[in-house]
């Protein structure tokens, strides 16, 4: 039977020293103008903890709000200040600066992340406050040491400090006196995206109403790289998020294909799942540093705030049957191949149409498209545009061309079949997932049937191909009930099992408004 | 005449937009001398 979605966490970390101080446009500017006028701006750009928990995109990604409702606020979004001001939401949650700062001190296995006493000692009790944060992990918290001593690592071993309002209130230590792939800078960005990833595990395994240990299988797709010289991308960010998160029965591995990598590890996880080889599956991955600040010259150009101050993150669990949860079709793929090319209509081709015609569907038949969900207020400042309209104008045209539709229904079918976006631009992370918690809860309310994830990938930015990249998979309502009757299933049969579902997606429900 | 042909041709592509190689092969197609190709990603 046909692998379902039980359930999806995402989270959000904001971050705005990281920005400053890891933020690749901000380190890269450091070397090559480090007077410029944009280093000086940009301090008085960063949001507030307060501008982030009333900025729209955010609570539509921690599920506050829907993306219907987004569509509906004018844009800019900043504009206009969101009504549900709340950290927590039923996807996940907003974590602030000081506690993601103790979160990556407690994900650290090899005494490499130091922190000020003082602000272990401020902090600890909010950080264990959180409802997300078990014992466990507040046990590996260190009380900390002097902060002379931190400003001198920083000074004198190579470490990265970690700021808190402009202050250094910590450390990531090297991990080797010569090997780069070791240096504080990647293991800072390794400990980021590994305790992101620990904070979205969490979220996912609890709004999929499992236990920890009912997790088998982890896979990590997120776009760092671990490991030695001998070794640089080794990996298994999977099985180290997994330990920290306390999954005690779960085993793990990494999938990688820049942004497309989580739609690739979605696909894997279905076939492990349909396939037998494991009952559940978590895909997760954490955020990144090096993106924070991608394109803040031109929000400061602007006048704007400097959006890109959020670490996503976001888990998916993968479940067997279950009766009543929507399915993952693997016999509708859209594989973009090495011989599809990289223009724009062979992508979305070999995405969208290809696929639906293999399975006699039209472009019609699919009630939402999750392409790239990045949100406009961070592209369309810096000229990149509004991303996922101009996937949607993609599609539309291609279902124009094959007369899925009338050219002049181009306008409704973008704003019935489209969404307006609402991810941050972390690469992997808007990448088609951020609508899968929306979408399980879409078609289980039967407001629709049909969806299809895009994940696209920018290969060429590895230097190992020019080639692009993309995957796609239908998600659909639970058809088991159907297959059961057609293969002979007593209707008793059927109706024991979606009442053990339900009941059990009702327990789900509880769990989450407790 | 096309305004490209015998021009050198820098194509700079956009992921989400026009990916480079696709620059190229019309600036190509137009008679230009492409002497560097790239595609960059902003998201």
């Amino acid at each position: 039977m046909k692998s379902v979605i039980k359930g999806a966490g995402y989270i959000l970390c904001h971050v705005p020293d990281m920005v400053l101080h890891n933020g690749t446009t901000q380190t890269t500017e450091m070397i090559v103008n480090p007077e410029g006028e944009y280093l000086k701006a940009l301090p008085s750009h960063l949001r507030s903890w307060e501008d982030v928990l009333e900025y729209w995109p955010n609570q539509v990604y921690i599920g506050n709000k829907t993306p219907d409702e987004l569509a509906a606020v004018p844009q800019p979004f900043y504009t206009t200040p969101c009504d549900v001001k709340e950290r927590y939401g039923h996807f996940g949650q907003m974590m602030p600066q000081e506690e993601f700062t103790l979160l990556m001190q407690a994900s650290d296995v090899f005494d490499l992340v130091w922190l000020d006493k003082n602000f272990v000692a401020q902090y600890k009790e909010q950080f264990a406050a959180n409802p997300m944060i078990d014992e466990t992990i507040v046990a590996r918290i260190k009380d900390g040491i002097e902060i002379s001593e931190i400003e001198r690592l920083v000074k004198e071993e190579h470490s990265e400090g970690l700021y808190h309002n402009g202050t250094l209130v910590g450390c990531v230590k090297r991990a080797h006196d010569i090997d780069v792939n070791l240096s504080a800078h990647v293991m800072l960005e390794n400990i980021v995206s590994k305790a992101s990833s620990v904070l979205a595990l969490i979220a996912g395994v609890q709004n999929a109403g499992y236990q920890k240990a009912d997790i088998e299988y982890v896979i990590d797709c997120c776009e760092e790289a671990c490991g030695d010289m001998n070794q640089r991308g080794g990996c298994n960010f999977a099985k180290a998020a997994a330990e920290i998160a306390g999954l005690v029965s779960a085993s793990g591995s990494d999938s990688r294909g820049f942004c497309a990598g989580p739609a690739h590890a979605l696909v894997e996880a279905a076939a492990l799942v349909e396939a037998g080889a494991y009952k559940t599956v978590a895909v997760t991955a954490g955020g990144c540093t090096a993106k924070l600040g991608m394109n803040g010259k031109d929000h400061v150009k602007k006048g704007m705030p400097a959006f890109e101050d959020m670490l996503g993150g976001f888990c998916v669990v993968i479940g067997e049957n279950d009766g009543v949860s929507p399915e993952i079709n693997l016999e509708i793929l859209g594989r973009h191949t090495v011989g599809t090319g990289s223009a724009p209509q062979n992508v979305i081709s070999s995405l969208v149409t290809d696929p639906l015609d293999r399975n006699g569907l039209k472009v019609t038949d699919v009630d939402k498209f999750s392409p790239e969900m990045q949100n406009p207020d961070i592209t369309k400042p810096a000229g990149a545009g509004d991303v996922p309209q101009a996937n949607y104008k993609m599609i539309a045209a291609l279902a124009v061309k094959r007369g899925d539709i009338p050219k002049a229904d181009m306008p409704a079918f973008i704003k019935d079949h489209g969404l307006t976006g609402w991810a941050p631009t972390q690469g992997h992370i808007p990448s088609g997932v951020p609508y899968i918690g929306f979408a399980r809860e879409d078609i289980m309310a039967g407001k629709i049937k049909r969806a299809m994830i895009i994940g696209k990938g920018s290969l060429f930015l590895g230097r190992m191909t020019n080639l692009f990249d993309g995957i796609s998979f239908i998600i659909q309502a639970n058809s088991s009930a159907e297959a059961a009757a057609a293969a002979g299933v007593s209707e008793e049969e059927v109706k024991s099992m979606i009442a053990k579902a339900m009941k059990e997606f009702a327990a789900t429900l509880l769990a989450q408004a407790e | 005449m096309s305004i490209l042909a015998g021009k050198k041709v820098v194509a700079i592509g956009d992921r989400d937009g026009i990916p480079g190689p696709a620059i190229e092969a019309c600036a190509v197609t137009a008679g230009a001398e492409v002497v560097f190709s790239s595609t960059e990603c902003f998201v």
